[in-house]
């Protein structure tokens, strides 16, 4: 088996409204994938879904190979985006329950938990009320609490909220390990720079449809716009703006650069190469700086969902 | 996986372990006496002001009426004075009142013309009081004037104490009459109240879990079905806790209390009814009817009785609070769930008022029979009827509609509460609710 979750052709309707119109999504084993949308397009809906806190109107979901089913919650470890914990408990005392309702047994929670708290360094926080926590505090609880009893599957919608940079950092480095580990990881965020660092494959979700998925490297070269960021040394320098303008399409760019340059972003057309464009960039100087234009993920959600 | 036992424990410890509740444990008991001593010192306080009432007689009757000086309302007759400057006189001195009996000759006129007058309206307690003396006097009166001998009359009276049995051979008399009411009552009201107590707190409880956002957390692990049961348990739980030592405390106070200060509890709430009986028990043997009143209670279908009230009790208060459970989960804050509240608190109202009522008039009457079948009337009112003698499958039938119905509650509340639960911002409306129930 190399998918671990599949979905197929999922439907939610709340009375009226439809969250969720034919969706289907493939989670390979070992991915980190990215669940990308705007707010309201059905993102939440989907991970409940999952965890079978709602059922779908018609759809199947597969786990590794079987149906979805009751006794599946503890193979999965969902961080909701409203999150919380009972604040009059004390920490340890909560962890220990929510360990519990996941299926470890007493002993084994303790053992975790205390492996969990040490590596964090959270260790004294034991017998503190989660009132008494502030809320990068409790969030870490809620993450330890989450991974706990190792599941295949995690799933976190905004991970990140609420943590400063260097705690960020922290469970940044703590999922990539989780997928070191064996864990396949489904990451729901608005940020598109941890999507850019964390996740392999994403997809889209908007209005209630997929509109995107796949390799995130695949879906890049598909958006790629065959535009270069260019850096020349020209002798000529108004020759070469005009000559590029009448002959691409251009538009100013910014790097920073030693030179003294024309700096242009080039979009070559279809016919054209790269090749074809640096040595015509060759005859007016030199070329300095050539990059091809990668989308980011930002780029490409904006795009798409615009387009949608 | 079966997490309800897990989740009932640790919403008892919860519960348990909350400080407010503690307070509200030992602290309560405490106030009730503390409020209950408060009142007797008022109502004794009120009682021990003497009323003075003057009494202009012209009849000559007066002396005999009033010779009782043990009463705090003390009797002034005043001679020598006519009505006009009494009233005067009474008013600037602030007496209570002015009674004034006319000269008549005829007994029967003279039952008429007998006036009195006060600053405002004169208590009820004392108009019966002094109708009731006067009556008796002119009663005697016209027995001797139409030649009867009284103290004959007196020897001829006889009381009548009909010796009541049902046709199955009980023996039952006014007074397991009222043993029984009061058992009814007690029950009912007892189920009422912890209805209300810990309805509400399940609610709050509920409400606090989506507020801090763990529900959804929690969900992903069980089922919301096991997440609301559990919550319905351990705070029934907690709550029963609660009453018991309620009524340890309550009674271990009033035993020192009483011993300490030698105050009887009970004479602490002095009511007319009250001096009304003990004016009765005064009459018999105290001894005797102390070995009456423990036979009458032995009397009483024990068995019966404790086990129809379990069933009840806890059929009706899961019945209830899975409605609470339900409005815990629809609304976000506790101002928002005033106006779900009325769809519980109707049927409580009307079971305690049809039972409080209709029960006592006729214990088998249609009305009574009918609301100690439907859900959830049934457990307050049955519990007041079941002492009367309720045949036994009607018991049955109404525990076995009392259940069916809580499981359909209980559906009924976790459809609402498994959508609820993940709404948060607003404020539902019934048409809202009704759509979840189709999720």
């Amino acid at each position: 088996m190399d998918n671990l979750l599949v979905a197929e052709n999922i439907v939610k309707k709340y009375g009226d409204y439809t969250a969720l119109n034919n969706v289907s999504l493939t989670v390979p084993k070992g991915s980190i994938f990215g669940l990308l949308g705007p707010n309201g397009a059905g993102k939440t809906s989907f991970l409940r879904i999952i965890n079978q806190i709602t059922m779908p109107d018609s759809g199947l979901v597969t786990f590794d190979g079987k149906p979805l089913e009751q006794n599946h919650v503890k193979d999965i470890g969902y961080l909701p985006e409203e999150r919380g914990l009972y604040k009059s408990m004390k920490v340890g005392e909560q962890a220990l329950y929510l360990a519990q309702l996941k299926g470890l047994t007493k002993t084994e929670a303790k053992e975790r938990l205390k492996y969990w708290f040490d590596r964090l360094e959270i260790g004294d926080w034991w017998n503190k009320k989660v009132q008494e926590l502030s809320k990068g505090m409790a969030q870490k609880i809620q993450f330890v609490v989450t991974v706990l009893h190792e599941p295949k599957l995690l799933i976190f919608d905004e991970p990140f909220s609420g943590f400063d940079p260097i705690n960020a950092n922290l469970i940044k480095d703590e999922i990539l390990k989780l997928r070191e580990d064996g864990a396949t990881v489904i990451f729901s965020t608005h940020r598109m720079e941890s999507v850019e660092e964390l996740c392999d494959h994403i997809a889209l979700i908007d209005k209630s449809n997929k509109i995107l998925d796949g390799k995130l490297l695949d879906i890049k070269k598909q958006f790629k716009s065959n535009t270069y960021e260019i850096g020349v040394s020209a002798t000529n320098e108004n020759e070469l703006r005009t000559m590029l303008d009448s002959k691409f399409t251009t538009s100013p760019a910014s790097f920073k650069s030693i030179h003294d340059d024309v700096k242009m972003k080039v979009q070559i057309n279809g016919t054209n190469s790269p090749n074809e464009l640096f040595s015509f960039l060759a005859n007016y100087g030199q070329v300095n700086h050539f990059t091809e234009v990668i989308p980011t993920a930002s780029d490409i959600f904006i795009q798409s969902v615009q387009n949608n | 996986m079966n997490h309800l036992p897990l989740i009932t424990k640790r919403e008892y410890l919860n519960k348990v372990k909350n400080k407010s509740f503690i307070i509200m444990t030992f602290v309560s008991p405490l106030i009730m006496i503390a409020l209950g001593l408060l009142i007797g010192f008022l109502t004794n306080l009120n009682k021990n002001k003497e009323r003075i009432i003057d009494v202009v007689d012209e009849s000559g009757f007066a002396k005999e009426i009033f010779s009782d000086t043990t009463s705090t309302t003390k009797y002034r007759i005043l001679n020598n004075i006519d009505l006009v400057q009494a009233r005067v006189d009474v008013e600037e001195q602030e007496h209570y009142g002015l009674l004034y009996i006319p000269k008549v000759d005829s007994v029967s006129q003279l039952a008429k013309s007998v006036k009195f007058y006060s600053k405002d309206t004169p208590s009820l307690t004392l108009i019966a009081s002094l109708e009731s003396k006067i009556e008796k006097r002119l009663t005697d009166i016209n027995y001797k004037n139409k030649g009867f001998d009284i103290e004959k009359i007196k020897d001829a009276r006889i009381s009548v104490d009909i010796y009541q049995e049902s046709y199955t051979g009980e023996k039952t008399s006014k007074l397991s009459g009222g043993l029984k009411l009061g058992f009814g009552m007690v029950s009912g009201y007892l189920l009422f109240m912890f209805i209300i107590i810990y309805g509400n707190m399940i609610m709050r409880s509920i409400i606090e879990e989506k507020t801090s956002r763990i529900i959804e957390v929690i969900i992903s692990s069980v089922k919301p079905m096991q997440l609301m049961l559990g919550k319905i348990f351990g705070t029934s739980l907690a709550g029963i806790t609660q009453f018991v030592i309620w009524v340890l405390l309550l009674s271990v106070l009033s035993i020192v209390l009483s011993s300490v200060f030698g105050v009887n509890m009970s004479e602490m709430q002095n009511s007319p009814q009250q001096e009304m009986m003990q004016e009765a028990m005064k009459n018999g043997d105290m001894q005797q009817k102390l070995s009456v009143l423990l036979n009458e209670i032995y009397n009483l279908p024990l068995a019966n009785l404790i086990v129809m009230f379990l069933l009840f009790f806890i059929g009706g208060f899961l019945l209830y609070s899975s409605l609470y459970a339900a409005i815990g989960a629809a609304v976000d804050n506790e101002t928002d769930t005033q106006q779900f509240m009325m769809p519980i608190m109707v049927p409580l109202i009307l079971a305690v008022y049809v039972g409080g009522f209709t029960v006592l008039e006729d214990p088998h009457g249609t009305v009574a029979q009918v609301f100690s079948f439907i859900p959830f009337t049934s457990p307050v009112v049955m519990l007041m009827r079941i002492p009367f003698g309720v045949p036994m499958w009607q018991q049955i039938v109404s525990v076995l509609l009392l259940f069916t119905t809580f499981i359909g509650t209980v559906w009924f509340a976790s459809k609402i509460y498994r959508v609820g639960i993940l709404m948060y911002g607003k404020k539902p409306t019934y048409k809202e609710i009704y759509k979840w129930l189709k999720y």
